[in-house]
């Protein structure tokens, strides 16, 4: 009679497996109390963790923007280090709810991958880095160079791209994971090294002498880098995509991290009424409280203050916003939010 | 009562057994398809594009190292060509060096001589207590330290460069007229094989014997270079020469290839010379005493009789041998090298993000590699059994 035990377990179990209905992320978000976020591996200024393990950068501070928004506190969320060949399968699979991990914005990502993107947090382009007594001045001369690069993103199909366009030739060295693209750059391996700019003048930091490389002039990319979102969940990409545009507008209405109590005590301006969450009921429909974007300017920052205290021109990073595209709109650059209305 | 015939059927044991198997069979078919419906529901739900239709389209990207024609507008399955040959090219060179060394490690490990033994026994408890994965990145980085910068390369006869990009070899170039080389070449190898052959019967039969290996050696390098001669040499040299960034022309061998050989020849031989000393030692003492008592000599003792006698204990193991060692290769992407799993499971995953489609094929080309390995050992294995006499 053994042998019906198990078949009646059995059949137990196959009936336990039939799917759960699936619920939305944001109530799923809600009840558990935190969120997961997908971050680098450690690229200073964009997502790197302090020797207590406690993380920081741009990319960190979009997370602790939507945990602001969420809970009004910066701080539930559970940060997951990832490859970049990582990246994509792990929000996929649901092991990580936003990926923020300098990700460049493309169609076939967009399209075919299952995945949303909820905004730009920074706008970047490819470059190369050189040894300075390599003599190069620009990327032209780099015909026939060893280039290093780390393996599952844009930058890999850009450089083929740029040296087919300009008929030259060179030898890719792509490895798994940034950490040894960057050692075996130093050792020596390849004369250059290849990724976004800003990942270049971050990983700069961690060469043996960083005063003895330079990034060449020439961007031979656009890299929009933003927030991810798996596809299919239209109510969680938005608070996403809003808590971001909330720290952008915020910055264009002059509301900054320091100065949001007594601004908002004080303001008549209704679209600052509104980012204070005084007026307007913004956050009913995002499923989120009003106080919403109020909670992310005092608990995170606006764009401004986020983009200089991570990588401004006064951190080991120090990429100068002034005339980038990522000043604001207002002041050349391309960074512009909707309303938040 | 009489138990009815019903009750008769149902108690039987051979219809209860085939009962629950139907059941269990059924269990599983039914788990196999929910598993496969689920992916795909989940798939369509969440956008994500399925099929193998991405392996005809445009790659895109490039690879540094390939034994076939590549370029980024060459497609997916080709990238897919691509990084299985590195595999198998790694595997293959890493099998050569890990038998031969293995081989010498394990006799060694059993050599009369303390020194010679200790030194053995030092290799394979020192490399086989160290994860792979760190032999690699010691091997090299330790690699890329020592070498030069390719403007200070190390130079052997203003022909063979050294550098941290690579050994870079000339390339030979056989010019018209050199195929009668190639053909002479191919023939003295059959005749050579006929000799051997030849010499084993004649031995067998009167016992003399016939130097056949040195005599086959002789003939086929003098057949060959006498025929080089006779055509005026008709052999250009591809000599690599310094341009730019680097040496252009001739041969190269990248450091990830040198580095990632090294490491799986040099991990694999310190199992394999456990294992060969296992077979040795299997080999009952009363078979050396027998040998060297009709006056064989040490080393013909070892190839005669000892060997033929271990390989049946070796071959089974060895082959497990062979198996990590390839399965072990993937740890290339760790290095760069380029092999199926970096370009394939890494870059092409990736831009197409098809990871099932993908992986999938992944998984397939592994475990025919093994199986293929296991299949060869088997054959080699059974033609090694002793008859029985």
């Amino acid at each position: 009679m053994n042998n019906i035990k198990i078949v009646v377990l059995g059949l137990l179990c196959s009936v336990l497996m039939l799917p759960a209905a699936y619920a939305g992320t944001l109530d799923t978000v809600k009840d558990q109390g935190f969120f997961n976020c997908g971050v680098s591996q450690g690229v200073p200024g964009f997502s790197n963790p302090d020797e207590n393990g406690n993380w920081s950068g741009i990319d960190v501070d979009v997370c602790r923007a939507v945990s602001a928004a969420i809970f009004g506190d910066a701080d539930k969320v559970k940060y997951v280090p990832l490859t970049a060949k990582e990246r994509f399968t792990a929000l996929q699979a649901g092991e990580i709810d936003v990926l923020s991990r300098n990700t460049t914005w493309t169609l076939s990502r967009d399209a075919q991958i299952g995945l949303e993107f909820a905004g730009v947090n920074f706008y970047d382009g490819q470059g190369f880095m050189v040894r300075k007594d390599s003599g190069i001045t620009s990327a032209m001369e780099l015909d026939g160079a060893s280039v290093c690069t780390n393996l599952g993103t844009t930058t890999e199909l850009n450089m083929a791209d740029f040296f087919r366009a300009n008929s030259m030739a060179y030898e890719p060295v792509v490895f798994e994971k940034a950490d040894e693209v960057v050692n075996a750059y130093d050792e020596g391996r390849c004369d250059t090294y290849t990724t976004d700019k800003s990942g270049l003048a971050a990983q700069r930091t961690k060469l043996a002498d960083p005063d003895a490389h330079m990034v060449l002039p020439e961007t031979i990319s656009k890299e929009p880098l933003g927030p991810v979102v798996r596809e299919g969940d239209g109510d969680w990409a938005d608070v996403v995509r809003w808590s971001l545009n909330a720290m952008i507008e915020a910055e264009e209405f002059g509301l900054t991290n320091s100065n949001v109590k007594t601004t908002c005590a004080l303001t008549s301006n209704p679209v600052v009424a509104r980012l204070c969450g005084k007026e307007g009921g913004t956050g009913a429909g995002l499923n989120l409280g009003d106080s919403w974007s109020y909670d992310i300017v005092s608990l995170v920052g606006n764009y401004g203050d986020v983009y200089e205290k991570h990588v401004g021109e006064n951190t080991p990073v120090g990429l100068a916003r002034a005339g980038s595209p990522n000043a604001s709109y207002k002041n050349g650059g391309v960074l512009y939010a909707p309303p938040a209305r | 009562m009489r138990p009815s015939k019903f009750s008769n059927f149902i108690f039987n044991r051979n219809v209860q057994g085939t009962f629950y198997q139907a059941i269990t069979l059924s269990l599983v078919i039914l788990g196999v398809y929910y598993i496969v419906q689920n992916t795909a529901e989940n798939m369509m739900a969440r956008g994500l594009a399925s099929g193998f239709h991405f392996l005809g389209v445009e790659s895109q990207f490039d690879i540094g190292m390939t034994l076939i024609e590549y370029s980024p507008t060459s497609t997916y399955f080709d990238a897919f060509i691509v990084g299985l040959l590195n595999t198998l090219l790694v595997a293959g060179i890493g099998i050569f060096f890990a038998t031969i060394i293995g081989f010498a490690f394990g006799i060694m490990r059993l050599s009369s001589n303390w020194l010679i033994a200790k030194i053995a026994e030092t290799y394979i408890e020192v490399i086989r207590n160290i994860p792979l994965l760190l032999q690699i990145f010691f091997w090299y980085f330790a690699v890329l330290r020592a070498l030069p910068k390719p403007k200070e390369s190390i130079a052997f006869m203003d022909s063979i460069f050294l550098n941290n990009r690579g050994l870079f070899l000339p390339n030979p170039n056989f010019s018209e007229g050199s195929s009668v080389i190639f053909y002479l070449f191919w023939i003295t190898i059959v005749i050579s094989i006929f000799i051997f052959i030849w010499s084993k019967r004649r031995q067998n039969r009167t016992g003399i014997t016939f130097p056949a290996f040195y005599f086959s050696v002789a003939l086929v390098a003098g057949v060959f270079f006498a025929a080089l001669a006779a055509t005026g040499f008709p052999v250009s040299f591809d000599i690599p020469e310094l341009k730019g960034f680097n040496y252009k022309g001739g041969m190269k061998l990248i450091p990830e290839l040198v580095a990632l050989t090294f490491a799986l020849s040099m991990y694999t031989a310190a199992f394999i010379a456990e294992v060969v000393r296992a077979g040795i030692m299997a080999v009952s003492k009363g078979q050396t005493e027998a040998a060297r008592s009709v006056g064989l000599k040490e080393g013909l003792v070892l190839r005669l009789v000892i060997i033929p006698q271990a390989l049946r204990v070796i071959v089974p193991p060895l082959t497990n041998q062979y198996l990590n060692l390839t399965k072990n290769s993937s740890l290339a992407a760790a290095i760069a090298y380029p092999d199926l799993v970096l370009v394939f499971a890494g870059t092409a995953l990736m831009q197409t993000g098809q990871a099932i489609e993908i992986i999938g094929m992944v998984m397939g080309v592994y475990l025919f590699l093994s199986l293929f390995t296991s299949i060869i050992m088997n054959l080699f294995n059974r033609s090694m059994r002793v008859g029985e006499r």
